[in-house]
């Protein structure tokens, strides 16, 4: 018998939420707000779809209906990816350490 | 073009280097490396992509322009958008991740033979039921958190709305998607995919519509959390890993973001989703009609008791973030310490719209985050305390939800403000809060309110202070 594909996606899944969880609690409450705009940059890895999307086509045809919907992924993860990671970044700025006088 | 095997290396690696953006926000020095490590791993992702399709034709250039396109709308707002404005931003971005997944689904379900699912009409069942479940919580991630966004951004109103049999609707809409799922696999049929996705985009509008204003900190996280979960929908129906782990990681992060709001309001998860919290604040206005004697005093009389204590720590709330007094409370804090008074602060876990909103916040006004404080670390100090400074919260500083069991709020942990020998409580009103409760701090001897606009009396404190 062989063990289908869908259950070892299955595990990595299960296993990557027990991740999350540990990872997550580990997480500083200050940091809250920086951690959402974070995952939401690392979720737009969806842009690995829309690119699959929009490059499937033979080379006459670049704007069939399916790889516009592509390109219009490829859009908004673009927004989420650079967005997000900049205004983290920009937001981690701030939280420094004073010296002490 | 590289093998399929590789490529999966790489996508696991990038999924590594996701934990491990996550894993560096356990503390502020590490953060800004750990989000080295989700953008590189971001790059990864999508250059084994470029190279795993291998198609670098003309389609390519197109994928590079809209890239780029995004990239830069992404990065305008990334810089312009004012601190104070991240709930809607957060909100906003959660909404493209959800569209995102609905498109990703959408051209799919059209062109099967792109993703190796099979071909049109004669999809593989397995990838039918998971594209139409990253399809349908996409949808609900997008609507929803519009929604979100409207009322965190104020074209909307932030009061719940509710209609009769609001919960039996929304229950046979959900019962609906799964029908709908269930005819889609049997029938292939795009006109059961399209409804899929129409109800699944109504159900997101009218689970967030009876939510309040200050229950948005739990929508945020949940929604976040949905975008998590339609992202890995989506990776099943790809089999890609990276999609998967960072989809299992957002979605868990998300839940428990949602966890630790409702906990900080002690209120179960299905008590705020219902929805409808503090629509009727009419009832509490009648109690409060005879009238309490309110000690009321100015900036003068502020910075006087201020000048004069030796410890302060200081209660900010939502009323600060809107009136944009935290640059205006770190002069004050400044003026404090330069006469050698301590001075902390004192968050509460729902303090504001969003997880952390008030941390951000303080963080741009250059106070340094060891100042700052969780209601665990600090509830015990208030007793020690001089002078508590409350600056735009209201109920998360209720005594009463430790002696009235008969209060909304009730066993909602609270900041023990009434401990410090003196409160100072700046606030427009003495209208009741969210939760539609009388304060009772507002009418006790060494509560003085400071009745002005949040940043326009710190600035008058600091002017009385020098």
């Amino acid at each position: 018998m062989e063990i289908d594909p869908f259950i070892f996606r299955f595990s990595i899944f299960i296993l990557s939420i027990f991740i999350g969880y540990y990872v997550v609690w580990s997480v500083t409450p200050s940091l809250h707000t920086p951690l959402m705009s974070v995952t939401n940059a690392i979720s737009s890895v969806i842009i690995v779809g829309a690119i699959i999307a929009a490059l499937a086509s033979s080379s006459d045809k670049i704007f069939e209906i399916s790889n516009i919907f592509g390109f219009l992924a490829i859009i908004l993860a673009a927004i989420n990816i650079f967005g997000g990671f900049l205004v983290t970044q920009r937001m981690l700025q701030m939280y420094k350490k004073k010296k002490k006088k | 073009m590289i093998s399929a095997n590789l490529s999966a290396i790489f996508y696991l690696i990038s999924g590594i280097l996701f934990i491990l953006a996550l894993r560096g926000l356990s503390s502020p020095e590490t953060s800004r490396q750990g989000n080295f490590f989700g953008i590189l791993g971001m790059i990864i992702a999508i250059t084994v992509t470029f190279f795993t399709v291998g198609n670098f034709s003309n389609a390519f250039n197109y994928v590079l322009f809209f890239l780029v396109i995004g990239g830069a709308i992404g990065a305008f707002i990334a810089f312009k958008i004012p601190m104070t404005a991240m709930p809607e931003l957060v909100a906003g971005f959660h909404s493209l991740v959800g569209l995102a997944a609905v498109f990703v689904a959408i051209s799919a379900f059209l062109n099967p033979q792109a993703f190796n699912l099979g071909l049109p009409g004669n999809i593989k069942l397995a990838s039918l039921i998971e594209m139409s479940i990253g399809a349908s919580v996409g949808a609900i991630t997008f609507s929803g958190s519009i929604i979100a966004f409207l009322k965190l951004r104020g074209i909307m109103s932030g009061s719940p709305i509710i209609f009769k049999g609001q919960h039996f609707f929304n229950l046979i809409l959900g019962i609906s998607i799964i029908v709908l799922i269930y005819f889609l696999c049997s029938s292939q049929s795009q006109s059961f995919f399209w409804s899929l996705i129409a109800v699944s985009f109504l159900i997101g509008v009218l689970l967030i519509i009876p939510i309040g204003g200050a229950d948005m900190p739990v929508v945020i996280s949940m929604l976040n959390s949905y975008s998590g979960w339609a992202a890995a929908g989506i990776g099943f129906t790809l089999e890609n890993t990276a999609l998967i782990i960072t989809g299992a990681l957002v979605g868990s992060s998300g839940a428990i973001l949602s966890y630790i709001m409702c906990k900080g309001m002690n209120r179960s998860f299905f008590n705020v989703i219902l929805g409808g919290f503090g629509g009727d604040a009419n009832v509490s206005k009648e109690k409060s009609k005879d009238k309490k004697p309110v000690k009321s005093g100015n900036a003068e009389d502020a910075a006087f008791l201020l000048k004069n204590a030796s410890s302060v720590i200081i209660v900010p709330g939502y009323g600060m973030a809107v009136a944009q007094a935290q640059h205006a409370l770190r002069e004050m804090v400044d003026a404090l310490k330069k006469n050698d008074i301590k001075v902390s602060y004192a968050v509460h876990p729902v303090a504001g719209r969003m997880p952390g909103h008030m941390n951000v916040l303080l963080a741009e006004a250059n106070v340094s985050y060891d100042e700052v404080f969780e209601l665990d670390d600090i509830n015990n100090d208030f007793a020690n305390t001089d002078v508590a400074f409350v600056i735009g919260a209201n109920d998360v500083t209720n005594p009463i939800a430790k002696t009235d069991p008969q209060s909304p709020i009730f066993g909602m942990p609270v900041l023990d403000v009434e401990k410090c020998k003196s409160v100072l409580f700046v606030k427009r009103s003495l209208s009741p809060g969210y939760a539609g409760v009388d304060n009772e701090l507002f009418y006790r001897d060494n509560t003085l309110m400071l009745f002005a606009d949040a940043k326009k009396m710190t600035e008058d404190i600091v002017k009385n202070l020098n």
